[in-house]
């Protein structure tokens, strides 16, 4: 008791309140914290959400005008306000499957290259050059296209594929028009250069996950490199390589300015090749300025909702496709 | 039937010979294509360099001028992008890596994240259009700013949440037995450890909005004049080359190329520069 009195009052009661007082302070600021990255991480979520909804909003009024007849028509009139998206999904789709088909088993051989070819000491240096394409500006890759690719394209190929591919019978529309240059096989092949390095990158990737054991037990049964790579690595990737290249399409989807350089800008529906078209994304960023009318406006903004539920669609194909061979490494 | 196998056996050679010739050709394809863009971005954009591209202003048509204004642009917009991006991106990360890692929410925000990170960035001009421009009634460079924000967000969510992974737990579980806080944890010892991993997402962020043209057509448009003002309209590098380069006059494809140039040796520094922060990073590591 007299001990008690002789300390001066609260002697003992001080640290543990000091205690008590800052473990408060470090739990509130902990909460805070919390709600901070928590609102944070959300905002993601927001944004993705927003920027729907704000395009379904924005071309509400094309959409409730035109119906599905926006998707199925292929006018594109400023002045009798009437606008149907045909042309540009076309566009958009053609561009994107000839895109693909350079692409993919071009990406195909670079990463078999680069995995299983080429000297150790190459495949570095290799890898950061190919990787460095995907790095290049898309405006950069447009006016390449437009000052140096498209007069090539008119001078030696183009005539070159009509006079060989014209005549043939079931494709052969496919290569008739005029050396114009600009046009949708113009823009599928800038298109392909630009998503090889995304596709490559991405295989190359899932290739060095498949276990040696499993590649050194067929080259012990005497397999060659191809058959290793047929038959081993490929089917082990399977569905990782088709995430890539659903990557890939992705962003020939979605892809701008390198596309409207090439592509011509031109809103009729054509079988050839060769002709001038149109894209989604390059119908945009061309007309955007121009739009002069509420119609006008909300039918682009209309076509960019349509580009985003597309890409998301390709987008998360792949995104659970590479997914699916983590989980497989996880049980092998 | 030796004769048989030894048939097969060279089918088998044959054609692998002709598969690995093949994959060697697809790699000199793609390099071929990256040294032809370059050389032409070269060639084009050192030929049209000149002092005056650095204090002039983007020219009428026909006559001659500078980039001054959309250098300036430029380098303002990605700066206020980075700024706003940046620590809602390193936040939103740490909530993915340090309090969301397994969680059902935090799956579906990384998911989200990485659909927005090669989501056509078209689409995210739009967005910010309806969100800012259309409500303030005018293009403004800020507008160009927060799109721009939008497309720096998910790199660094993404390289946030990979590096924040990367840092082993005995680190956490060290300091939290000390009785530190959680939130000091976080910033004084987790993001210590994981700043350069950061500092290279922010770097290839800021490589990949210095070359940005399609969002910025309907955000900050384009500006013929010096402006400081960020509430109005706003020249960037890439929105001029783009209106330059198609245009018919000669002058302005010269000052496009420059610009084409400029943008193309910024970008590859930038990323040079980070992946050697990452190259020095494994190095340290082993």
């Amino acid at each position: 008791m007299s001990t008690d009195q002789a300390l001066p009052a609260g002697a003992l009661g001080a640290p543990a309140d000091a205690v008590a007082r800052r473990a408060d302070a470090d739990r509130r600021a902990d909460r805070f914290f919390r709600y901070l990255v928590t609102g944070a991480g959300l905002f993601v979520l927001a944004a993705l959400t927003g920027a729907a909804l704000s395009m379904l909003w924005g071309g509400r009024l094309a959409f409730s005008t035109f119906g599905f007849e926006f998707l199925t028509t292929t006018d594109w009139d400023a002045v009798g306000k009437k606008f149907g998206a045909l042309v540009p999904i076309y566009g958009t789709l053609v561009t994107a499957l000839i895109a693909m088909l350079i692409a993919v088993p071009v990406s195909f051989g670079i990463a078999l290259f680069l995995t299983e070819v080429a000297p150790p000491w190459l495949r570095t240096p290799v890898a950061s050059a190919i990787e460095l394409l995907a790095g290049i500006p898309s405006i950069i890759y447009g006016m390449w296209g437009l000052f140096v690719f498209v007069p090539v394209m008119s001078t030696t190929v183009i005539p070159f594929l009509t006079e060989h591919l014209g005549p043939l019978p079931i494709f052969g529309p496919l290569f008739q028009g005029p050396p114009l240059g600009i046009g949708m096989l113009t823009a599928g092949i800038v298109l392909a250069i630009m998503v090889i390095p995304f596709i490559s990158s991405v295989m190359r990737e899932v290739f060095l996950t498949v276990p040696s054991r499993l590649k050194e037990s067929a080259y012990a049964l005497g397999s060659t490199t191809w058959e290793v790579a047929w038959n081993v690595v490929l089917p082990y990737t399977r569905s990782a390589v088709i995430g890539g290249i659903f990557l890939g399409l992705g962003r020939a989807l979605g892809e701008t300015m390198a596309v409207t350089f090439v592509l011509g800008n031109a809103h009729h529906l054509t079988a050839s090749l060769l002709m001038p078209g149109n894209s989604i994304a390059a119908t945009i960023a061309n007309e955007f300025s121009e739009a002069d009318s509420e119609i006008y406006l909300s039918s682009l903004i209309a076509l960019g909702f349509l580009l985003f539920i597309v890409t998301f669609i390709v987008l998360a194909i792949a995104k659970l496709m590479l997914m699916r061979l983590n989980r497989n490494e996880g049980n092998r | 039937m030796s004769a048989m196998a030894e048939k097969l056996y060279r089918r088998r050679r044959l054609k692998n010979g002709i598969a690995l010739a093949l994959a060697s050709a697809a790699t000199l394809f793609g390099l071929f294509w990256l040294v032809w863009i370059l050389w032409t971005t070269l060639i084009n954009g050192v030929g049209a360099l000149k002092p005056e591209l650095f204090y002039q202003m983007t020219p009428p048509p026909g006559s001659d001028g500078g980039l001054a204004n959309a250098f300036f642009g430029s380098v303002l917009m990605s700066l206020l992008a980075i700024a706003l991006g940046t620590p809602v991106g390193i936040l939103a990360g740490t909530f993915l890596a340090e309090y969301a890692r397994r969680s059902l929410l935090g799956e579906a925000i990384r998911f989200v994240n990485d659909i927005l990170l090669s989501a056509p960035s078209i689409v995210l001009g739009l967005f910010v259009y309806t969100l800012v421009v259309k409500q303030m009634g005018h293009f403004s460079g800020l507008a160009g700013a927060i799109t721009l924000a939008l497309i720096v967000l998910p790199v660094v969510v993404r390289t946030t949440d990979e590096m924040l992974k990367l840092v082993p737990s005995q680190m956490r579980e060290a300091a939290l037995s000390l009785g530190v806080p959680q939130w000091k944890v976080t910033v004084q010892v987790l993001y210590r450890s994981a700043l350069p991993g950061i500092v290279t997402g922010v770097l290839l962020a800021l490589a990949r909005i210095s070359g940005e043209t399609a969002p910025l057509l309907f955000t900050a448009l384009n500006n013929q004049f010096w402006s400081v003002d960020m509430g109005g309209p706003m020249a960037s590098v890439p929105v001029v080359v783009f209106q330059y380069a198609m245009s018919p006059y000669d002058s302005w494809h010269s000052l496009a190329w420059a610009g084409a140039f400029m943008v193309t040796v910024f970008v590859l520094c930038i990323s040079l520069i980070a992946r050697a922060i990452i190259a020095r990073r494994k190095v340290a590591n082993d």
